[in-house]
């Protein structure tokens, strides 16, 4: 876990109670009465669940109900549980990081959504591991990116590879690329500009990038990243989708949990495209990030769930 | 997924009028569409439920329920209730003694610095002189950012490194507008979450020391559902006096914008519509409506169209659409102005929901087909023009040979001419084309 997990701890604990902690209270009640199903629903759908998904669970769970005779509210826990366990997936297993050779993270998303902060944060995150990491600045079309990611390496210890404003971005990882390997880097992290999904041009120019780095690694990117505000609701699948088609992401980086939005479209996103959450972001700090536990994540949705009072 | 509210409701209620009369569940049956479109777009739970007992009230009067059209009259319902809910375009409010302040507030990423910039922007172009403020000490380059956005536009920027309290940053710049001259401030402050009480105090002390003119929530289009208890924090805190929503160049539906909308009352402003500093939009409720139904938006297409059409042909294009009246002659006129559009796939983004197909159309008529088109209509009469129906065996004979084509060709393009007929037509009802089949 990233910086100790002590700010995580608190950010994740906060999900829970507003969120799952009113599921829990819910599922506590003794009588399975409809108002339960439609409470349930609108938890779900108040969390960026998202409609269809959110109709298909509880149908689900109601059949499940019905067929096994579960006939207190309690008893339906374990099946809500199991079923948004099961959308989320076995999870990732943390990463076998090569040991020698370059560890190449590709960084992608829309504008905003937190790459650049969320890049500083898995440096850290690699630099705690004894990791020599490099930044390569492939942003060059927003104002003042390169800065912004030369500033998060100075208060690093990282060097950031960077060209001038914009440069082809291919061009900068190309270098980045070569420079990592000269320098015996170890993790190489590629911040990108934010590109709406919708853009054809600039997803074409995205792809660009991952062709270049797979032309002198053929098994990198290693990860390749999406970063997903979780204040964002159901468009957020669409980005996945796009961007996955464009250079295959391999995981999401959840930034902003800290607020009060829950990011539940990450349920769809890991069951329709199979793509597993791997880290969050719960502030603006380079600490306040952690790897993403399924377990521990669903399992947080119902602690208090066995003491309904609580 | 993404077919239109109205059919949707024209399946529900055909299988419905099957039965006979419609009765007060049958509507409830259509209504239920009418939610899901709603969530799906990102309304929030709450504010979609008191709008459909809202439209349900009025549903059940007389005129759906007699009505030969029943998913007809509701979509108008909702339609209507979508735009009022909207609320009017409203502008800008500098009536007051100059230097005017305005803060933009607003979430980490929504897109506060970009829009500080296009709002000077636009703020000139009405003749104002803009001051822009630096006051996100915070993020990283932020201050940056904003000075390389002046520079690129000739544009004024008030920043003091990252040492000085946002709040004096902020009264120093009001104090500099006013002994130069400046007639609006535009305060980039620095991202917050609402719940981040600290720096939400530190919004209400700016507040204090510049008496804004305007305090704007600058939102991101695509926040779900959420968006409810950011506004109403925003709002409570410092007291909005209205919305701009940014990223509108996506696919994203946009309903955080009703929920924004309806849990303060204040009035959406403008639509951050790209990444370059004039992509400002003025706000228009009746297409906002339609997209939040997923019913695309035609009207932005055509204002699209018209940066690279010249004017008279957006005018007419518009019109045709709006009337499904449409010739050969446009045809060919619309090919060769496609052409000049660039790629179709962009004229697609346009559409919600069809954004993704864009990649699979074809980038460009050739050249030659398109030689052979202008050829083929070149041998019709006008009449055959105007009317192609009219074009029967013998006179597919003779402009086949006029033109040196086949009769396929000739048949080809006649049927392409129909699709893109019934696609206007389409269009013109507000319902989403298969554009995808037109260049097969
Ligand atoms: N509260 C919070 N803010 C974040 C988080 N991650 C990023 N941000 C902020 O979101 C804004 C945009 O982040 P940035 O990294 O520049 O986004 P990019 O445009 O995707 O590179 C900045 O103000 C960041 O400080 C997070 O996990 N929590
Ligand atoms: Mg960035």
């Amino acid at each position: 876990m990233f910086g100790r997990g002590k700010k995580i701890e608190q950010s994740l604990t906060r999900t829970r109670r507003s969120f799952f902690g009113r599921i829990s209270k819910l599922l506590g009640q003794d009588e399975l009465d409809n108002e339960v199903w439609q409470e349930l629903e609108e938890l779900l759908i108040q969390a960026d669940v998202g409609v269809a998904t959110t109709i298909d669970l509880v149908q689900t769970v109601r059949d499940q109900a019905q067929s096994q005779g579960l006939e207190k509210a309690a008893l339906v826990e374990e099946a809500v549980r199991q079923e948004l366990l099961g959308m989320l997936g076995p999870g990732s297993t943390r990463p076998t990081y090569t040991q020698n050779g370059l560890w190449v993270i590709l960084v992608v998303g829309v504008n905003g959504s937190g790459k650049t902060t969320s890049i500083a944060k898995l440096a850290r995150y690699h630099q705690q591991q004894g990791r020599n990491v490099l930044l390569a600045a492939a942003d060059t079309f927003r104002a003042a990116a390169v800065e912004q990611l030369k500033i998060w390496g100075q208060r690093l210890g990282a060097d950031v590879v960077a060209h001038q404003p914009g440069a082809d971005p291919a061009a900068v990882v190309y270098d980045a690329i070569q420079a990592g390997q000269a320098r015996g880097a170890d993790t190489l992290i590629v911040d990108t500009a934010g590109r709406l999904h919708t853009k054809y041009n600039l997803m074409q120019e995205l792809a660009k990038i991952y062709r270049v780095i797979k032309k002198q690694i053929p098994e990198a990117p290693q990860e390749t990243l999406l970063v997903l505000d979780a204040t964002m609701g159901q468009n957020a699948l669409s980005q996945a989708r796009t961007f996955k088609e464009a250079v295959d992401v391999n995981g999401i980086f959840l930034a902003k949990l800290d607020g009060t939005a829950k990011g539940g479209i990450v349920f769809a996103i890991a069951a329709e495209l199979g793509i597993p959450i791997r880290y969050v972001g719960t502030g603006e700090g380079l600490d306040d990030a952690a790897e993403f536990d399924v377990q521990e994540f669903v399992a947080g949705l119902f602690e208090e769930s066995s003491h309904p009072t609580a | 997924m993404f077919e239109a509210l109205t059919d949707k409701l024209q399946g529900t209620f055909e299988k419905l009028a099957r039965k006979g009369r419609l009765t007060e569940d049958d509507v409830d049956e259509g209504l239920r569409e009418v939610r899901i479109a709603l969530l799906e777009a990102d309304v929030n739970y709450k504010v979609v439920k008191d709008f459909v007992s809202r439209v349900r009230e009025r549903a059940l009067g007389a005129e759906v329920m007699r009505s030969l059209t029943p998913a007809q009259q509701v979509v108008n319902i909702v339609n209507e209730e979508l735009i009022a809910l909207l609320g009017k375009p409203s502008k800008m409010d500098l009536s007051g003694q100059p230097p005017h302040a305005v803060m933009l507030v607003g979430l980490q990423g929504s897109g506060k610095t970009t829009t500080a910039a296009k709002l000077a922007l636009h703020l000139r172009k009405q003749g104002q002189r803009p001051l822009l403020v630096a006051a996100d000490v915070r993020r990283p380059a932020a201050v940056e950012q904003l000075e390389i956005l002046g520079k690129q536009m000739d544009l004024a920027v008030h920043g003091e490194g990252t040492s000085v309290p946002p709040p004096e940053i902020c009264a120093n710049a009001l104090r500099r507008a006013k002994e130069a001259a400046y007639s609006v401030v535009i305060m980039d402050t620095q991202g917050r979450l609402h719940v981040d009480d600290q720096l939400m105090a530190e919004l209400e002390q700016i507040k204090t020391r510049v008496s804004p003119a305007e305090i704007l929530l600058v939102a991101d289009a695509m926040t779900g559902q959420d968006a409810v208890t950011v506004a109403q924090e925003f709002h409570g805190r410092v007291g909005l006096t209205g919305l701009i929503l940014t990223k509108m160049d996506g696919d994203a539906r946009g309903g955080a914008a009703l929920s924004m909308r309806s849990v303060t009352g204040v009035p959406i402003k403008f639509l951050g519509v790209g990444e370059k500093t004039g992509d400002l939009e003025d706000f228009h409720p009746d297409r906002l409506a339609s997209r939040i139904l997923g019913m695309g938006d035609v009207l932005t297409l055509i204002e699209r169209a018209e940066e690279v059409f010249d004017h008279e042909h957006a005018l007419k294009m518009e019109e045709k659409l709006r009337t499904a009246t449409f010739t050969l002659e446009d045809f060919l006129d619309q090919l060769q102005q496609v052409k000049k559009m660039g790629p179709m796939s962009q004229v697609l983004d346009m559409i919600p929901g069809l954004s993704s197909l864009a990649a699979q159309i074809p980038q460009e008529i050739t050249d030659q087909q398109l030689v052979k088109i202008e050829a083929m209509i070149n041998s019709m009469t006008r009449a055959e023009r105007q009317s192609p129906r009219i074009i029967g065996g013998s006179r597919k004979r003779r402009i086949t040979r006029g033109s040196g084509t086949t009769v396929q060709e000739l048949n080809q393009l006649l049927s392409q001419f129909r699709q893109i007929q019934k696609m206007m037509k389409q269009m013109s009802k507000g319902r989403i084309p298969d554009v995808l089949s037109m260049f097969r």
